[in-house]
Order: C-alpha cells, then structure tokens, then sequence
C-alpha cells in the first residue's frame, strides 16, 4: 500500500492542496497526518475540515503542540507562534476545536509508529535534532520505523542492531529502503512552514511492500498563502519566512 | 507489534528461495559466501552473494552487506555486475547478481610488473568505469585488484560495493566504525580524516593499483596499522622512476598525480583520467614526471605539522563536483575563410571555462580522407598536413591561456567528419561538444551539416555556434523608431 505523510500542515491551505493533489497523483491510496494542523497560517477553518473529512475516509491523524495549545492555552510558544494560536482559536467551530483536542498523541500500525513530535516523550513536544535525539526516539517504541515532523527539517535516521545511529538529510524524489536489519526514525519536512531553505512544500511518500520511502517537494503558490497571512492580520514575519522557507 | 516468522531458510545446493535454486559453493570469503543460482526466467549466469552473520562474526559483514543491499539494484551500465533480487535480514539475507566470468585482477600479481602499455589500457579501462560509477552517484571506496573483473567484450566490471558510499542514500558506514574501513594499502588519506563522500578517493586507490602493477612494489607498504596508514597523509611514496629507470615520464606523471595527498590536486574526474590514459603523448609533463626522489624532509615536516591542508573539507556533493570538471570538446575548420566562425567558437569556449575551473579542452580538427586515392600525409609543398592542423589548433587555443595539463589537440583523420567527431565524443567520454555551423550554403549542400547530425545524434550536450553577424540576422527583431530609416 502506498501511504502518504503529512506534517506540519499549520494552516497553509495553498501549500496542503498542492501536496494533496501530489500524493494522489503518486497513488497514495491512504492520508496520515502527522500533527499541526492550526497555527502560523491564514486557513485554520479549511484545513482542520479538510483533515477531518480525510479521517472520515479511513486517514490516521495525530495531535501537534499547536492542534493542543487550541484546547490548553497554557502551551508555551514564542510571541508570533502565542498570537496565530489566539487568532486561530476563535476561527475554529466548537466541533473542530474538539476533534484537534480528542486526536491521540500517537498511533501504531503494523510495525509503524507516527506521532507528531518523538516516540520518547510525545506529550513534551521534543524536538530531533540530533543523532542522540533520534537514538532516545528509536529506543522508546518498537516499532520498525517512526515517522514524525515538528521540527520542519527533514532528515532519515536509522539504528543498526548494534545501536549504532546513522543521520541523513534526503535527497528529493529518491527513494531510499527501510532495511529490514535496523529501526528507522523518518522525520517528515513540513507542508505548510518550511525551514530548511527550501519554500516548497514537503511531504514523504512509503511504500509498504517495498519499504521505500521517498521525500518530496512540491512547489506550490507561495505568494496568496503569504498575503492571506497580511491580510488576516498576523504577525508579517510569518508571511516572510514562507517565501525564504525559513 | 506482530513480528514476522523467523524461519530461516537454509542455503545448500538444491535449496529454493524467492523461485532462485541454490547451485554449487563457489567461494567463501570473511564476509560472505557465494553460491551459483539459477532462476527460470533469467538467463545470464548468476551468483548470490550471503552475507555471513553468524553470532561472533564482524558486524562489519552486516553493514557491508546493507550498503550492498542498497546500492546494487540502483545501479546499471556495463561497469557493474546487473542485480536480479535481494532478501532481508529478516529472513535470510541475499542479494542476487549476474556472474561475471573471469577472474579478477587480483590474479595478476603473480605477474607484476607488467608491461607500461598493459598497464595504461588496463588503467584506462578502469578509470572508465569509475566514471561512470561516479556518475551514478556512487563512490567504491574498494578499489583494489580484487575488486576488478572484465567484461568479454573488454569493459572494466567494479564488484564489491559493501564500502561504498551512494551520495543520495544514508551512508550505514558513516558511524559504525572507529576506524576507517577498507583495504589499508590502497586507502586514500582523506579516508582517514572520516572523508567519505569524495569521488578522487578512488583516483589515489586506481593510481596505488597502477603504480603496484608497474613497480611490483605497493607505493605505501602494506602496513594495517592506523599509525603506518596514517604516514600517507605527510609522506609521499618514493617515485616509481627511482625504482624502475625506464619508468615512462607520462606514466610516473599520471601514477604521481593520482597519489597526491590533498584531491584538489589530483585529476578532477575518472573521465578526465581515463583521457589522459587515452592520450599519453598529450599528457602535460611537470616536475612529477622527472622526480627521482620523494619529497624533502622539510615539506614532509610541514605537512606532518602544519596539517590545516589536510583537514576534512565540508561535504561535497558528487555530481557538482563531476559537473565542475567536464571535458569541453571544440571541433574546430581550420580551413581558409574559417576566422570569424573560429572567433565566434573561441569567445564560447572562453565562457564555458570561465566557469568551470576544473574544464578540460580538446581542440579537434578533422583531415578528411579522400574516400578511393590513397591520401598522402604530406602536401603539394610536401609539408606534413598533420603536425600543421596540430599547430593551427594550439595557435587557436593560445589566446584562451589555458594551463597546457587542460588542453590537448587531436587531428583525426577520416571520410566522415561528423562520424569522426562522434566517435571521439564516445570513446573519451565529452561531456559537451562546441561545433560552429558551416555557413557556406554550397558546401554544406554538398557535404550535408556535420553540426546537425553531431548536435542530433551525439549523448552529450552540444552548442552550436554562429558567427555574430549571421546570428543577428537569423533573429527577428522588435522595430523601435529609431530602426525605422
């Protein structure tokens, strides 16, 4: 089966759309979305619908430290992050507000993991960004292979059964075996907020029967996703960074 | 979480696994067995290679055998053994390859030293098919004489990929091991510092394998300490000249180049290598090639003390640095009335190298032979036509000032120029052909474009240029008001 990945969606709808309409043109034939669905975009309404119809139709969705703060104000974030909460949080309808806060903080399927942030602590909202980071994840599930986003960088980790850790920032469109010999953390780039220079969107795409996952861009309009921030009166930093994918 | 079966199939003759049957034991080596399979549908020989894993084994076997795992099936072309199917871990580890007949070099040695001339085609032979492998993304980090066979047809296979280095897949050997993995004598000194993602690592193992065949002598030893490894990264070896006297200076100048300590210095792609091993006489002579004695003891200090050259560089990445160093082919009419088409292709050239400073230039002319008299060498004032297109291209080259170790010149001789080019182009792997566009409508009525069937049927990017003049002409132009007369 073909899976599609998604994380850090953080209400780009122009950015989502596009990777939408990627993933099924590669025959993605199932949605699972890593988390931050709210926050930092213009389009909180449409694309917490747009989560929820694809849960609707059989999609695996996990829970953000954004989708949370929603629910629990309490949730520290930086002052740009704090202001598109508030903003997004009389957006949502009562309905959406409860689906972000009853979403789990983790699911398993076959020998995968997904969870927004990492498998040690989910609900401390920790980031990888290291090999050790990774190495903690890795050890804490047993599950094959991890997937989650949270940090907007992708990268491909892998821990051999000596518990030896490997790092690796993929390449875009080659897919790359989940050998079966060791455990696998796949930090997914982030659709909607990318920060690894590169403003086009990410996703990833896996293959289960091959074990092939691959990392994709997709460049997407950039410009209304930006203005709509502008416009909707959100801090203007937020807007730049989508252009410098920063 | 459900965990698959682990039954573990047993490889012995007679053995079925994923529709492959087990043959014969052909060879068991520290980190893998080989065995012959046959499978129904495929029709060319096949072996498959298993990893040995057994408890108390080198963990070094499992990686060697993941890096295979990956590697293998991405790549294609004639230089690497084809890969027909591979098993996991988690129930028996294999991977599946075509058998390549033969032996592998490592059966020469009894024979060493070869001939120069042996030694040079094998060489170039070699360098090809790194370049092609390069070109794939991949470096072999293992070339030895073990790991190189032949192909019936003469092609250079490259085996044994458990140490190589893919640059667009996790490197598995990036932290498994303290200490850098490989065969010590062969090793490049960047090796040492953690380097593993640059392709000249494997010129310095082809230009040890090369000095070994031609001296008898392995140019570092064949110590497999770390300490006496790690003496290449100040020392140089004794130059091969000191031991063998008629040493070709051609030949000490490509072996010495391939071992200098720092990449940069080394030649900047196997293609480029391999066109030296092609063209000999061409080979640019410096200081290298006359060397009778290794390097004074004061650079060997410096080095050994002042190591900021040979600190490890940022990664790189694989193909910028193929792309940075491409051989530029210029086809060149040396013929009367050819000067403005010249300049023209001269002022392209100059861009192209502008911007890449590791570029090769091949000037090329072709001495069209009449198709039924029997051509002379020597014209009417019984000059050599030869040696004077040699001498017209240098003198076209001269305003572009290029350092004589970039640029070479060749007459071909031919019927069919553009046959001519093209083949050229093949054997010496161009990676991008400047050719101007014959302008004289009568002549080209009756010799056909040699530029249009270059630019159509050539693998490699092609410019076709056009003197200023003609080219202003060729594009329509928006009218201004001061255009209009």
């Amino acid at each position: 089966m073909r899976l599609a990945i998604f994380a850090d969606i953080h209400a780009n709808r122009q950015a989502f759309s596009a990777c939408l309409e990627a993933a099924r043109s590669r025959g993605a034939e199932r949605m699972i979305c890593l988390g931050d669905y709210v926050g930092y975009g213009a389009d909180p309404e449409w694309t917490v619908e747009t989560v929820m119809a694809l849960v609707d139709d059989g999609a695996m969705a996990v829970r953000g430290n954004h989708d949370n703060a929603i629910g629990t104000p309490s949730e520290s974030m930086n002052a740009a992050a704090q202001a598109a909460i508030e903003w997004s949080r009389g957006r949502l309808s009562a309905p959406q507000r409860r689906f972000l806060a009853e979403l789990p903080l983790t699911l398993q399927e076959d020998d995968r993991l997904y969870v927004h942030s990492e498998a040690s602590h989910p609900a401390r909202w920790r980031y990888v960004q290291s090999a050790s980071d990774a190495a903690d994840s890795i050890e804490a599930t047993d599950a094959r292979v991890t997937f989650c986003g949270h940090i907007h960088l992708p990268a491909l980790y892998s821990m051999s059964s000596a518990a030896k850790i490997t790092s690796f920032i993929p390449t875009s469109d080659v897919p790359v075996q989940l050998l079966g010999g060791r455990r696998w953390l796949a930090v997914i780039g982030s659709v909607g907020q990318p920060r690894d220079g590169d403003p086009a969107a990410a996703f990833a795409m896996l293959d289960t029967v091959s074990r092939e996952i691959t990392y994709c861009r997709v460049p997407y309009d950039v410009e209304t996703a930006a203005s709509r921030i502008r416009a909707n009166g959100l801090p203007h930093w937020l807007a730049e960074r989508l252009l410098i994918g920063k | 979480m459900a965990k698959p079966a682990r039954t573990k199939p047993s490889i012995e003759p007679g053995a079925v696994l994923d529709g492959f049957t087990v043959g014969e034991l052909v060879h068991r080596g520290g980190m893998a067995t080989l065995w012959t399979v046959t499978h129904p549908g495929i029709t060319v020989p096949l072996l498959m290679k298993v990893p040995r894993i057994a408890e108390g084994e080198d963990p070094a076997a499992i990686v060697s055998f993941e890096m295979e795992q990956m590697i293998l099936p991405r790549l294609a072309g004639p230089h690497v053994p084809g890969c027909f199917g591979s098993g996991d871990f988690e129930r028996q580890p294999y991977v599946v390859i075509e058998r390549i007949p033969g032996k592998t070099l490592y059966h020469r040695l009894g024979d060493l030293p070869i001939p120069y001339e042996e030694a040079r085609v094998i060489a170039g032979k070699i360098a090809t098919a790194l370049a092609d492998l390069h070109r794939q993304n991949v470096i072999h980090h293992d070339i030895k004489p073990s790991s190189i066979m032949f192909r019936e047809s003469g092609e250079a296979v490259l085996i044994d990929f458990g140490l190589s280095h893919h640059n667009q897949l996790p490197d598995l050997l990036q932290e498994e091991f303290r200490l850098p993995f490989g065969t010590a004598p062969y090793m490049a000194p960047e090796r040492l510092l953690g380097v593993r993602d640059d392709p000249r690592s494997d010129l310095f193992s082809l230009g040890v394998l090369l000095y070994f065949f031609t001296t008898g002598e392995r140019p570092f030893g064949e110590s497999e300490t770390l300490r006496g490894m790690r003496r290449r990264l100040w020392r140089d070896p004794q130059p091969p000249r000191k031991l063998r006297g008629d040493y070709p200076p051609w030949l000490q100048e490509i072996v010495l180049r391939c071992l200098e300590i720092e990449p940069v210095w080394r030649h900047p792609t196997a293609s480029q290598l391999a066109f030296e091993l092609a063209h000999p006489e061409q080979v640019k002579l410096t200081a290298r090639s006359e060397r009778t004695q290794r390097d004074p003891i004061s650079t060997v200090l410096r080095r050994r003390f002042n190591r900021g050259l040979t600190q490890p560089k940022p990664k790189s990445d694989v193909a910028v640095q193929l792309a940075s160093g491409p051989i530029v082919v210029v086809a060149l009419d040396t013929e009367e009335g050819s000067g403005p088409l010249n300049e023209s292709l001269r002022m392209t050239a100059a861009q192209l190298l502008a911007t890449l400073p590791s570029a090769r230039l091949a000037c090329l002319n072709v001495l069209k032979l009449g198709r039924i008299t029997i051509d002379r060498t020597l014209d009417e004032e019984g000059n050599n036509k030869h040696i004077d297109r040699l001498v017209a291209l240098r003198h076209w080259a001269s305003p572009l000032e290029l350092d004589e170790s970039r640029l070479t010149v060749h007459v071909l001789e031919a019927i069919d120029a553009a046959s001519a080019i093209l083949e050229f182009t093949k054997v010496n792997h161009v990676d991008h052909i400047v050719i101007g566009a014959r302008q004289n409508s009568m002549m080209r009525s009756l010799l056909g474009s040699v530029s249009a069937r270059v630019a159509a049927e050539a693998a490699c990017t092609v410019t076709v240029v056009r003197p200023p003049r003609v080219a202003a002409a060729s594009v329509p132009r928006v009218q201004t008001g001061s255009d209009r007369v």
